[in-house]
């Protein structure tokens, strides 16, 4: 396993070019061989970098500190001093106020990295979680004492203030979530965890409830009490057999101890709190479906409006979470909406727990400031790519977007994604090397759609059906121009037409791999040629009729 | 039509059994059809009969529901029941060779039981153990970073 210690990234925009950057990156090339430095320090261009005045720049990970404008004659201060010693260039920094965008936020950590910062994971790994004790001596319930002091606005007007948004996939502002359910006048409503999970990738979820679920049941009390509840469920998949048997030890013992049921702490709030186990059905993790299948009934999504919030659990107002997203809430609280804001990005504060899977060294899961970009995840904690170089990645699971190559250095949060159109969604990050084919990956994420689609509207139902059938006859050999049309219109149409999230998204990583890899696709069609020799290409009978070129597709194919 | 029983449990007896502990709400119709089908290894039409008097529904609500859900089967299946992820992240770990000897091994394809009732082999969505894909579950066991010359020792641990 090579594990890099820095990496050394040069701008190679136009105006970079221009000024000399490749003569730059040659340099630092041959002086990190002369230093013996070859394998520690990877050195590569870097394209999405933003206006700037003081162009080449030169970007040092795990620092991030920005050098600029480098000359050739810089280099070999940078990497004695830098690479070799440890020392920054002080001369030679790009002053702050020359930088715009997301490089100035890069500067504004003040060369610090971005280091694992747990606060959803704080006790995971380190309690009994079967002791409610042991989470009552790390602080355990202390938040939802201090609530129960204060009003319910009060409240929800931390969390607004803290700005949490929700990490089921949609980044929903957690406090505008709550109001909305505490707003309505009606005498009974619910809080949900959602704890379903499935989406491929993902199993941060799992990892709190395993380790932590007394942080989720005091959240959701806080949660409760804020919006006016007095029930709760939490919906946690079916494939969690550990997950669940600890949520039900954790909410009987939290029962023995007064900290749920009637009058908490001696106040007139009462609440209690229902597990239900999923059987089986990536929808579920749909909130309506959810709510549905709490019910008793198929996990089929309700048309919306009217949303949860006013019309959810037999048709009560029902605040829906996620596991993530409720396990910020009691740090939120005992530290305060100020402490949270200092994590994080402006737009999108706190931290993220990220999975890692995929062609990388060590894969597993990491929380960290929101905004860290996908290429300090690869190099500093996945410690580099496996068997290649890098593809692609695939963030927030099979409905969430393709990033290439040009994309690695975006900060991921909620703003800077939307912006590049990319979606966070759960926090996977599957990582692809070269031999990766990106109409096979395609093939296996329509699969899985096709397969979870509930049915019950058509263009979900159908497109994702087609949209299979046409890969694999691409991937056959069989493919033909006007499949790339029909594809780019059955992912238009999924988004538009579906009548649920799982419809909309279905198409979004085809249409991304469509836009960035069309030659790819493209050279299966024409050439039938899979470039990463993944794709079976079996039905290729072709048939020369003059110029023109006749596909036939075979008997059963 | 004879009585169904496995394990020595009766299926009307359980039926009525697990009514007492869950009572007649909907909402407990998919707890109640876990447990039936943990104890059965399915869901016969036996039982959906028994539920839907029991539990005052429509017999074809309670047959929606119990192919609705991927844990829910219908159908008997064989002794062992092996779960192959299919999922983008064991994929790219390198799942398809894993799955090409687990068929080969087997003998028969997904969705398939084996003639000898042994196994039933079935495809799945991501289990939430990606960080160690490709996974294959076996009944309750779960195996990780399953590679393809390992397939038919581990098959072999299973009587
Ligand atoms: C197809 C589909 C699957 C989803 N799966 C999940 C899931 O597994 N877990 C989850 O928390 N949210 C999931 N969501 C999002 C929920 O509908 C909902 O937005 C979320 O639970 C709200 O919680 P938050 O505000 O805390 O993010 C899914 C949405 C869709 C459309
Ligand atoms: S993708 Fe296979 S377990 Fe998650």
């Amino acid at each position: 396993m090579k594990a890099v210690r820095s990496m050394v990234l040069v701008s190679s925009d136009a105006e970079s070019i221009a000024l000399g950057a490749n003569e730059v990156f040659s340099a630092f090339q041959q002086k990190i061989q002369d230093y013996g430095l070859s394998d520690e320090i990877s050195i590569s261009f870097i394209s999405d970098i933003g206006h700037n005045s003081a162009a080449p720049l030169v970007i040092i990970y795990p620092e991030a500190v920005i050098y600029g404008p480098v000359k050739p004659d810089d280099v070999l201060d940078i990497v004695e001093e830098h690479l070799d010693k440890g020392h920054i260039v002080e001369r030679k920094l790009v002053p702050a106020h020359e930088l715009s965008e997301h490089l100035a936020w890069l500067s504004s950590r003040k060369g610090t990295l971005p280091a694992e910062n747990r606060i959803v994971l704080k006790n995971v790994g380190l309690i009994d979680p079967e002791n409610i004790e042991d989470y009552i001596a790390l602080d355990g319930y202390q938040a939802l004492g201090t609530v129960l002091g204060k009003t319910p606005a009060e409240t929800i007007g931390i969390i607004k203030d803290s700005g949490l948004r929700g990490r089921g996939g949609a980044g929903f502002p957690t406090g505008l979530k709550w109001s909305f359910v505490a707003k309505t006048h009606i005498d009974k409503k619910y809080v949900v965890c959602n704890a379903d999970e499935s989406e491929p990738g993902t199993f941060k979820d799992r990892l709190v409830l395993e380790g932590d679920p007394h942080a989720i049941i005091e959240a959701m009390a806080i949660a409760a009490y804020a919006v006016g509840a007095d029930e709760g469920y939490v919906y946690i998949r079916g494939e969690y057999g550990l997950a669940i048997e600890r949520m039900k030890v954790a909410i009987k013992q939290a029962r023995e101890y007064g900290l749920l049921g009637k009058n908490i702490f001696s106040s007139k709030f009462s609440f209690d709190l229902h597990v239900h186990a999923g059987a089986g059905a990536y929808i579920c993790g749909e909130e309506t479906a959810l709510i549905e299948s709490i019910e008793g009934k198929r996990g089929e999504p309700r048309s919306r409006p009217p949303y949860p919030t006013t019309f959810g659990l037999w048709g009560k107002p029902t605040l829906v979470n996620n596991v993530e997203t409720l396990a910020n809430i009691p740090a939120i609280i005992r530290n305060g909406a100020d402490w949270y804001r200092s994590i994080g990005t402006p737009s999108s504060p706190g931290t993220k727990v990220y999975t890692i899977l995929g062609n990388v060294n060590v894969t597993g899961l990491i929380e960290v400031p929101m905004g860290i970009t996908l290429r300090e995840v690869i190099t500093i904690y996945a410690k580099g790519m496996k068997g290649g170089t890098f593809k692609m990645a695939q963030t927030g699971g099979s409905s969430g977007s393709i990033i290439p190559a040009n994309l690695q250095d975006t900060p991921m949060d909620f703003d800077s994604f939307k912006t590049a159109s990319v979606s966070l969604g759960s926090g996977a990050l599957l990582i692809c090397n070269q031999e990766i084919c990106v109409v096979d990956l395609a093939k296996v994420l329509l699969n899985f759609f096709r397969f979870e689609s509930c049915g019950k509207c058509n263009p979900c139902r159908i497109g994702c059906q087609k949209s299979f059938e046409i890969l694999s006859n691409i991937a056959e050999g069989i493919g033909t121009l006007q499949d790339l049309e029909d594809l780019q219109m059955m992912a238009d149409q999924l988004y538009e037409l579906s009548n649920c999230g799982l419809g909309q998204t279905a198409g979004s990583p085809l249409k991304d791999i469509l836009t960035y890899f069309h030659a790819e696709v493209e050279s299966h069609i024409r050439l039938k040629v899979c470039p990463a020799d993944t794709c079976p290409m079996s039905g290729k009978t072709i048939y020369q009729v003059g110029q023109e070129v006749k596909i036939t597709r075979e008997q059963g194919a | 039509m004879s009585v169904e029983v496995k394990n020595g449990l009766d299926i009307k007896k359980t039926i009525r059994e697990l009514i007492k502990q869950h009572g007649t709400e909907r909402a407990e119709l998919i707890p109640i059809m876990q447990k039936i089908n943990a104890a059965f290894g399915y869901i016969s039409s036996e039982a959906i009969e028994e539920l839907a008097i029991l539990m005052n529904l429509p017999t074809n609500q309670i047959f929606t529901v119990a192919t609705f859900y991927r844990m829910l089967s219908t159908e008997p299946r064989g002794k062992h029941v092996i779960q192959f992820c299919e999922s983008a992240p064991c994929h790219v770990a390198g799942g398809r060779q894993v799955w090409l000897a687990l068929q080969e091994a087997l003998g028969i394809k997904s969705g398939q039981t084996s003639q000898d009732n042994k196994w039933t082999l079935l495809t799945t969505s991501c289990l939430g153990a990606c960080g160690i894909g490709p996974v294959l579950v076996i009944d309750q066991d779960i195996y990780g970073n399953v590679q393809p010359q390992q397939v038919k020792n581990i098959l072999s641990r299973y009587e």
